[in-house]
């Protein structure tokens, strides 16, 4: 369980840009973020992720409150897939994968083979597996997405090697939510893509037991693959829970000072989101 | 362009043994290159001698004449060389990853400057010579070194919490103008011969005339490159961006205070040793990147070996080209440096 409890955060003491925001991912939960822009979603999820620390309130992994975590222990559970990636220098995949492993070795300890055997699974499950050892630079946008994703769920996995697990009692002591947040993952891709990445998440969350957090402005993507919603406007909760509740014309008036349709779609089955005018 | 970078570049790790290997070979390999190298360097230049006679044991040093001309007089040059071109090159690789920039050199963030402005002032002013022998420049421009880091360090970090690495970037740059300023006008108050001896210190001179400057620099560039072996995984994270390395683990403002203090340590020793010598921080890493590919595990100690090779036998073609006359090191690995500075900057855009 991923708990934000009454988070305020201000990057300087005049702008306060998140006030007492409370909410709480159950483990396994599959979370989107919505809001306008400027609402404070990103601040949010830098701050859920530990890359910012709250003015006030905490945040909680499973009761423990991340401040107080080191960042290789924060960084075993809680990995980030930002909505952009630059690299200053020209990386294979498989290198880029490998370090997810970072927070798995010591300062001086190389990439062992079952490093390497994790870094292959997640590559064979973000189906990258055939761009092992192609360079960053050479991919499309859809592509490095899923090799940024394949990093990041590399950070997670612990290898059966029992010797590691010795090496660090507690990685197996604790009770353990793996929580994966994206930023934006739809904003540079193109509707196949697009569909491809809401799959690829839907697979992760259920099948290898990842809580996933979304922050987005596409409110069809969110409807389409997430199960509980949470609405920032002006660096506060509007709205927040299943996202059959939460999803209303009502709450998408509100934030975004819009009439909008909201219904069923016939095939998908999904919320279905068309805005109709400005209000 | 990019047919050639593949065929240069070796392939890439498939298994955990291969990097395993690669790293020791390339360790072992740019080492020995470096080694070797400062052992021939000193065979090289106008009275020849021989590396057998160098080493007989049966002959007395003082009568010896191949030793003395190989230990006295030509070898503390070749070790200077090494450990200056290692450390620019080692400073070269770190900045270019803190700043996320492949351009960047050791000479981008002022320390340089601050150094040059240091050493003028003691040439120029001539005053604490005096006091301090011939150690007075290397000291004075080791102490404009470290006070131009502790001015751009206290302003990356007096802005918001953490390292700005733009205002690094940014106050380094403004810091280089302003000492080239300063420095343009203790030259124009100085007269002919100080002036003639400052744009000779400039231009960069390996001749450290015997084994006390070498000494003297070995201190902080060893720490500098204590530092330098904890920081390769890291900085393949840095290259992704802060954030991105700081969710995989890394402590981001340990490792950026880190590479910003031991580059510029490196950075202002080197140029205490042997003068502000241009492009070896810029050449030798991409070269080396071109050889090993992008990880820092493998480019940082390939560039501090080829670095230390590089430099000296540079400065052997300083000292042999146009014989009996010398030529200043930096010129030479500016010219060769210079256009393949140009090739970069057109082939990354």
């Amino acid at each position: 369980m991923l708990t934000a409890d009454h988070v305020s955060f201000g990057y300087d003491h005049a702008r306060t840009v998140l006030s007492d925001v409370s909410v709480e991912v159950p483990a396994g939960g599959l979370v989107g973020v919505l809001g306008p822009n400027g609402s404070g979603k990103t601040t949010f999820l830098k701050l859920l992720a530990g890359l910012l620390v709250p003015t006030r309130g905490c945040v909680r992994l499973d009761g423990a409150d991340i401040a107080g975590l080191a960042r290789r222990t924060l960084a075993r559970r809680v990995a980030v897939v930002p909505q952009e990636t630059e690299l200053a220098f020209d990386y294979t995949v498989l290198e880029i994968v490998l370090m997810g492993r970072y927070p798995h070795l010591r300062t001086f300890e190389l990439e062992g083979p079952d490093d390497i055997e994790i870094a292959r699974r997640t590559l064979a499950a973000t189906g990258t597996t055939h761009l092992e050892q192609r360079t960053f630079r050479t991919l499309s946008g859809g592509e490095k997405q899923r090799v940024i994703i394949a990093s990041a769920l590399a950070q997670f996995e612990t290898g059966a090697n029992t010797t590691r697990g010795a090496r660090d009692p507690r990685a197996e002591a604790t009770s353990r939510t793996q929580v994966l947040f994206l930023d934006e993952p739809t904003s540079s891709l193109d509707l196949s893509f697009q569909l491809a990445t809401a799959a690829l998440v839907d697979t992760l969350n259920r099948s290898h037991d990842t809580t996933v957090v979304v922050c987005t402005h596409d409110l069809n993507f969110a409807a389409a693959l997430c199960r509980d919603l949470v609405v920032l406007r002006d660096g506060q909760v509007i709205a927040s829970g299943p996202t059959e509740t939460v999803l209303t014309p009502d709450t998408i008036g509100a934030v975004y000072d819009v009439e909008a349709d909201v219904r069923r779609h016939p095939i998908t089955g999904h919320l279905t989101v068309v805005p109709l005018a400005r209000r | 362009m990019r047919d050639t970078t593949a065929t240069l570049a070796a392939p890439h790790p498939a298994t955990a043994g291969d990097l395993r290997t690669r790293v020791w070979l390339v360790q072992i390999g740019f080492g020995a290159l470096a080694v070797v190298t400062c052992l021939v360097a000193p065979l090289v230049g106008p009275t020849s001698i021989s590396l057998s006679r160098v080493f007989d044991a049966a002959i007395p040093f003082a009568e010896n004449v191949d030793a003395q001309v190989f230990f006295i007089a030509r070898l503390p040059r070749a070790i200077a060389g090494a450990l200056v071109g290692a450390s620019l090159a080692g400073a070269g690789v770190v900045l270019q990853a803190l700043l996320r920039n492949p351009l960047a050199t050791p000479f981008t963030l002022g320390v340089s400057a601050g150094a040059s402005l240091g050493a003028m002032l003691v040439i120029t002013l001539g005053v604490p010579l005096t006091l301090l022998g011939s150690a007075a420049v290397p000291l004075a421009s080791f102490a404009g070194a470290l006070g131009a880091l502790a001015i751009v360090y206290f302003l990356a970090t007096m802005r918001r919490q953490g390292l700005s690495t733009l205002v690094l970037l940014l106050a380094g740059v403004t810091l280089n103008s302003l000492f080239s300023a300063i420095i343009l006008f203790v030259q124009y108050l100085a007269d002919p011969a100080q002036t003639l001896q400052s744009v000779r210190w400039v231009m960069g001179n390996l001749d450290v005339g015997g084994y006390g400057p070498i000494l003297w620099g070995i201190a902080p560039i060893g720490v500098a490159l204590v530092a330098f072996a904890r920081l390769p995984r890291a900085l393949n994270l840095l290259t992704m961006g802060a954030d991105s390395a700081a969710t995989r683990g890394v402590d981001v403002l340990r490792t950026q205070r880190l590479a910003f203090l031991s580059a510029s340590l490196a950075t202002g020793a080197a140029v205490a040793v042997g003068g502000p010598i241009g492009f070896i921080g810029i050449i030798v890493p991409h070269l080396v990147r071109l050889l090993v590919g992008a990880d820092h595990r493998l480019v940082l100690p390939a560039s501090i070996g080829l670095g230390a090779a590089f430099l000296v036998v540079c400065d052997v073609a300083a000292r042999t080209v146009l014989s009996p006359m010398e030529l200043p090191v930096g010129v030479i690995t500016a010219m060769l440096g210079g256009p393949f500075f140009l090739w970069l900057l057109v082939r990354h855009r």
